[in-house]
């Protein structure tokens, strides 16, 4: 057993939660404004997918990084042009941008590198030694950051009012729209950081439907972590860490069936909804607009 | 018996979906000029490799056939104000479920093999979908959170039966079941095409769900509940129990499509997740949630997806379009419905007047999923 | 029409608004408002529901663009663009729903918008000193720290005040402050109110209440169906010419009716007790008896329990204890299904979220509550053919205009569509009928058949009961009238034997004080 509770599956945990913490910060500030985003899947498709293009014509990672965020921040401004201008159901728009953030990058691979599965190698991001690279502290530092800025911040105050009563905060001069496009947009930055990860991090190429549905498992780690940065974190940790177990028992060929180890993180967000186990307590103003009489 | 007022009430329906389609080809067009193809001659081919002969309908067909179940299991939820993202786990769920009892081939008849295997999808898929409708109607769980963890279940449940080949009849090199026994199978439906009986099941399923939903006093519950949950209160229609049913019914029907690929297509379930669950969504959208426009929808999408590939090999345009092109017809049918809904939302407030005068109605905006701009928080249970 | 007399006319005025006209189509919710409020003054403004108070304060706050009429603010015009700049011109206004969110503590509430000048980081501390000191000053007693959600409402009240001060307000509008407080929240709202006038405040004070006029007011502007009746200053004038103004003396229609033969009752309720969707008191032992053959009328200002009492008698409502009888059954905490099937109808006040399903068409919702009856399906299956024919034949009994059965509800008129409720109900030839609001919204010539169905029903033995708030209409049908304020029966008279003076009285919550004031007058 000592092989199992290793420094190994310590590292690979960070490895595996790293994504999950940028999409999901996203997510927390979306949703904390009061716009449900199920589109994170899609927003990290994109960013991984223009992060790998990005390194292969800048030839460094770096570009890709600035690449595959504005990638993302473009898709969720259309996102959020559906939700909040059009008023649009944001989870059909969400779904929307789903589909296209898994054709998009599919179509473009064929069309620029005429390979139908993934783009080429590209340039990786540097490494920090244990297997990890270099966004894995960024995801680390993002979440007090992101705590900073919701708690103690005008702006946060704001955004939080904006999520839980749109039209308390209307009354009192906040421009609602403002804050949550901004918000959504932010949420695509970060989760187009997620995707880079993938893609010029972790890998070093975009491969089809990478994200593997990371953007969903994030905004379960939202839920889970109740709406705030550091349950948030927690609740990434916790999947990371099943997946690395899982890997783990596969690789040490364990007796245990790793894909119920696998499953545990969704039933145990299944659970957690319920509210049985503790007060799920979302954004009061999740979801509404903020002008509805 | 009302007919003209019958037809003009589908019309808008029917114009409004085509219009939304046509902007989104028109946008795809775009897409495709961007990066370089002719659009007219790509789109000439998508067509051809759709309908252009036997073959190709053939093959249109069994791409639509998952799509117009799937596309009904997402009408009947969306019936009763229920977002169904599940509907690719229910049907995973399903298939595996059909193909592990073909699998097993038990000496039986076709007679009672055959819809033994159609039942035990139809069943797998009625509980995998019943699920979050308990969730939602007990704790108010939002059912887009519940049915995506499912899905992930789901995807967790059938790799784990795949790989476990002492205790299942599964082979976990080709990651599949073992083949579903003839006995268990749907016959071909045409010679020399891979079109089967599945088809014929989607049709009968979307009259039967037509019949049901307009024609008795289950589906009228359905959809009042679905379309006002004050008013389904007041005529004392319970809520909870109206909304596990149409779960239910929605996973019976992604049930339907897990059995047509696995006892149809296929021959055993292959652990491959294809997104008719998530395509399902588009049909169901574009079909307006009507049966009727569920089938044409379903057709729409899967001659979308069959044609692609000769579009690939004449046009040189790659067949990965088509996720873009469902994404983009999603983004339009939303549009189409959020523009719809304001100018009616205007219309009523011109009617009602408002502060004091009138009151704003708030059932108004939320008639049903996907076509309302909006998804209101749930309140929790009703008064009783 | 100007201010009669100017108390203290040296007093500048505040707010001036001439002639203020508010058309929506269909309804003309202010027809000439004319209100002067003068520095310093707590001026109360009183008028029914739907007198037109409140879509005067969103004009005042920029929500609506006057039609017509002059606004003025410390003598200079004023058209705001909103409720930004009107809090930028000195105004506050202290809604009735609170605007606050109950997660953020109260000073997080008090300076959200208006936070400061650092641009990043938010100085809780100094916030909260401020909002201390603030609240320090008018004798607002409230901790800063204390998160929303855990203060009592009158606290929470005290929040919104305290906003408005933050935000610089010196004229305060309080939009039925006293709807949800318990007699000593009242009481200290009072104190905090007299505090700030010293303190050289303006207040405008919106109620229904007399009692609340008497209490507070420095002066008062009366305003009944959209146009301003009267400013009196409140120690020179009376109850009784309040409430005289208030509900006014005309009638406007009448109705044909016959004396009518009360046999035995057909639906009663012993002490009910309910609690509102707000966790409030809504019902506190409330005891009627519906007999057959007789329209019995509820009148009372909105909000004293009508909703609550209404919804309980329908099934929709679980009352926390007391009894329903319908008929010789027990009938407490039963589903609308079984209320229906012992004989019960129900004509619900919101025609758009209970009654009709708007998006299904006119024979849909002629089904809707109706789906067990043997007329309408067989098992499962809707016997669309007698539907149909059931539908058009109620089309042209109860003339509902509509091109087809198949139009969908939202496609008619708001007359039309109460006709069809209206007519879907009576259709079920019930014992007892609960018609709450039924005329509200709808036009001339459909409040005049909606009345003669209710006359018809009584006169064919069922028992009617009447809710409205339209005061008129309860003295044009009812039989007998009971007064409903704050959830209780406080008056029971016979029709024709009693003033509108009287009942406007009761309604404002005068002769409550006396204990078991119930006057029967018979």
């Amino acid at each position: 057993m000592d092989d199992f509770f290793s420094f190994d599956l310590l590292t690979a945990t960070l490895r595996f939660s790293a994504p999950l913490i940028f999409a999901a910060m996203g997510g927390l500030l979306c949703e904390r404004a009061g716009v449900m985003n199920i589109a994170l899947e899609g927003f990290m498709l994109v960013g991984a997918f223009a992060a790998a293009a990005g390194t292969y014509y800048a030839e460094t990672p770096f570009a890709g990084l600035v690449a595959g965020m504005a990638a993302a921040m473009l898709a969720a401004t259309i996102h959020a042009f559906w939700c909040v201008t059009l008023r649009g159901d944001q989870i059909v728009a969400g779904t929307a941008i789903n589909l296209l953030g898994v054709g998009i990058p599919a179509f473009l691979l064929q069309r620029i590198w005429g390979t139908p599965g993934g783009s080429p190698q590209v340039e990786r991001l540097p490494g920090i030694g244990a297997g990890l690279n270099v966004l894995v502290p960024v995801a680390l530092v993002l979440v007090p950051i992101v705590h900073y800025v919701v708690y103690q911040t005008r702006a946060g105050l704001r955004i939080q009012a904006a999520g839980e009563h749109p039209r308390a905060a209307a009354s009192v001069g906040i421009d609602v729209v403002r804050y949550r496009y901004a918000c959504v947009i932010a949420s695509g930055a970060l989760a187009g950081l997620g995707g880079a990860y993938l893609s010029i991090g972790d890998l070093s190429q975009y491969t089809n439907n990478m994200a593997a549905g990371r953007g969903f498992i994030a905004i379960a780690a939202v839920i889970f972590g109740n709406w705030t940065p550091f349950g948030t974190l927690g609740a990434t940790l916790l999947f990371g860490a099943a997946q690395a177990t899982r890997v783990q028992v596969q690789a040490l060929g364990l007796n245990v069936a790793p894909d119920l180890i696998g499953a545990l993180p969704y039933l145990l967000t299944l659970i957690v909804i319920t509210g049985l186990v503790r007060r799920s307590d979302p954004p009061a103003g999740l979801g509404k607009h903020a002008t509805a009489e | 018996m009302g007919l003209p007022s019958r037809i003009s009430g589908l019309l808008p329906a029917l114009l409004s979906s085509l219009a939304a389609v046509t902007v989104a080809l028109l946008a795809g067009a775009m897409v495709i000029v961007f990066t370089g193809d002719d659009p007219v001659e790509a789109y000439r081919a998508l067509f051809s490799g759709a309908f252009g002969g036997r073959r190709p309908i053939a093959e249109t067909l069994v791409a639509a056939t998952p799509l117009i179940c799937g596309g009904l299991a997402f009408a009947v939820a969306a019936k009763a104000g229920m977002f169904n993202i599940g509907i690719e786990g229910q049907l995973l769920v399903a298939g595996l479920a059909s193909g592990l009892v073909g699998a097993y081939a038990w000496n039986l008849p076709a007679s009672i093999y055959l819809p033994l295997g159609v039942l035990s999808a139809m069943a797998a898929g009625g509980i995998w979908g019943a699920i979050p409708g308990v969730l939602k109607a007990r704790f108010g769980s939002h059912e887009v959170i519940t049915t995506i963890m499912l899905n992930y279940l789901a995807e967790r449940l059938i790799n784990y039966v795949i790989s476990t080949e002492e205790r299942f009849p599964v082979d976990p090199r080709s990651q599949s079941t073992q083949p579903v026994d003839p006995e268990a199978r749907l016959p071909n439906l045409l010679d020399g095409t891979r079109l089967h009986w599945g088809f014929v099941l989607a049709l009968v399923a979307a009259v039967v769900l037509w019949y049901v939903l307009f024609r008795t006093t289950l589906g009228y519950r359905v959809r009042a509940v679905g379309l006002s949950r004050g008013a389904a209160a007041y005529a004392g229609i319970p809520w909870g129990r109206t909304i596990v049913l149409a779960m239910v019914a929605s996973g019976v029907l992604a049930g339907l499509a897990g059995a047509g690929q696995t006892l149809g297509l296929q021959g055993r379930h292959i652990n491959l997740s294809a997104g008719y669950g998530f395509t399902a969504i588009a049909v169901g959208l574009v079909g307006r949630n009507h049966p009727v426009g569920v089938v044409g929808a379903g057709i729409l999408f899967g001659a979308i997806t069959s044609g692609a590939t000769r579009m690939q090999n004449t046009a040189g345009t790659s067949k990965e379009i088509v996720q873009v092109l469902q994404g983009l017809v999603i983004l339009s049918v939303a549009a189409f419905a959020a523009a719809g809904h304001f100018r009616l939302g205007q219309r009523l407030s011109a009617r009602f007047g408002g502060g004091s005068a009138g009151r704003a109605s708030g059932n108004d905006r939320s008639s049903g999923v996907g076509m309302g701009p909006e998804i209101e928080p749930q309140p929790g249970p009703p008064v009783l | 029409m100007a201010h009669p007399q100017q108390p203290g006319a040296d007093a500048p005025p505040v707010i001036e608004m001439l002639g203020i006209v508010k058309r929506f189509p269909g309804v003309v919710a202010n027809d000439g408002i004319d209100l002067v409020v003068l520095r310093g003054e707590i001026h109360a403004l009183l008028g029914e529901n739907g007198a037109g108070k409140s879509t005067l304060m969103n004009v005042l706050f920029g929500l609506y663009r006057p039609d017509e009429g002059v606004i003025r603010v410390d003598g200079k015009p004023a058209a705001f663009a909103g409720p930004r700049q009107a809090v930028g011109a000195g105004l506050g206004m202290v809604h009735q729903h609170f605007m606050l969110i109950p997660r953020f503590s109260v000073t997080e509430n008090v300076i959200l918008g208006a936070e400061g000048n650092s641009t990043l980081h938010l100085d809780r501390d100094a916030a909260e000193q401020t909002v201390g000191a603030l609240a320090e000053e008018y004798g607002l007693r409230v901790d800063p720290r204390a998160k929303l959600a855990d203060l009592p409402v009158g606290m929470q009240q005290r929040v919104e005040i305290l906003r408005a001060l933050y935000q610089g307000s010196r004229t305060l509008i309080l939009d039925e402050p006293t709807a949800l407080l318990t007699p000593q929240e009242v009481d200290e709202l009072y104190a905090v109110l007299h505090r700030l006038r010293e303190g050289g405040g303006t207040i405008i004070f919106i109620t229904h209440k007399l009692r609340e006029v008497a209490a507070i007011s420095d002066r008062v502007t009366v305003i009944r169906r959209g146009k301003t009746v009267g400013t009196r200053i409140t120690k020179e004038t009376t109850a009784p010419e309040l409430a005289e103004l208030m509900v006014g003396r005309e009638v406007i229609l009448r109705v044909e009716r016959p004396p009518a033969s009360p046999g035995e009752p057909v639906l009663v309720a012993e002490n009910l007790v309910v609690t509102g969707s707000r966790g409030e008191p809504a019902l506190r032992g409330l005891d009627l008896t519906l007999r057959r053959g007789e329209i019995l009328g509820i009148c009372g200002v909105e909000g004293n329990g009508q909703t609550e009492l209404v919804e309980t008698l329908a099934g929709l409502r679980r009352p926390d204890s007391g009894r329903v009888r319908l008929k010789d059954q027990d009938v407490t905490g039963q589903d609308p299904i079984a209320l229906r099937r012992a004989g019960l109808s129900y004509i619900p006040e919101d025609r758009h979220n209970r009654g009709l399903v708007l998006d299904f068409p006119l024979t849909e919702n002629v089904l809707l509550g109706n789906t067990e009856a043997a007329a309408f399906s067989r098992g499962w299956r809707i016997l669309r053919g007698a539907l149909d024919a059931i539908t058009r034949r109620l089309m042209r009994v109860f003339d509902v205009r509509a091109p087809s059965p198949q139009t969908h509800a939202r496609a008619l008129s708001g007359g039309n569509q109460q006709k069809l409720i209206i007519a879907r109900e009576l259709h079920r030839e019930p014992d007892a009928l609960l018609a709450a609001q039924p005329t509200r919204g709808v036009d001339v010539g459909a409040i005049e058949f909606v009345h003669r169905q209710l006359v018809r029903e009584r006169d064919q033995g069922r028992g009617v009961l009447l809710i409205s708030f339209d005061l008129d209409e309860i003295l044009d049908l009812s039989d007998r009238i009971l007064v409903l304020f704050g959830g209780r029966i406080v008056g029971e008279f016979v029709s024709g034997r009693v003033s509108r003076t009287e009942l406007g009285l009761r309604m404002g919550g005068r002769g409550e004080e006396e204990r078991g004031g119930v006057a029967v007058a018979d």
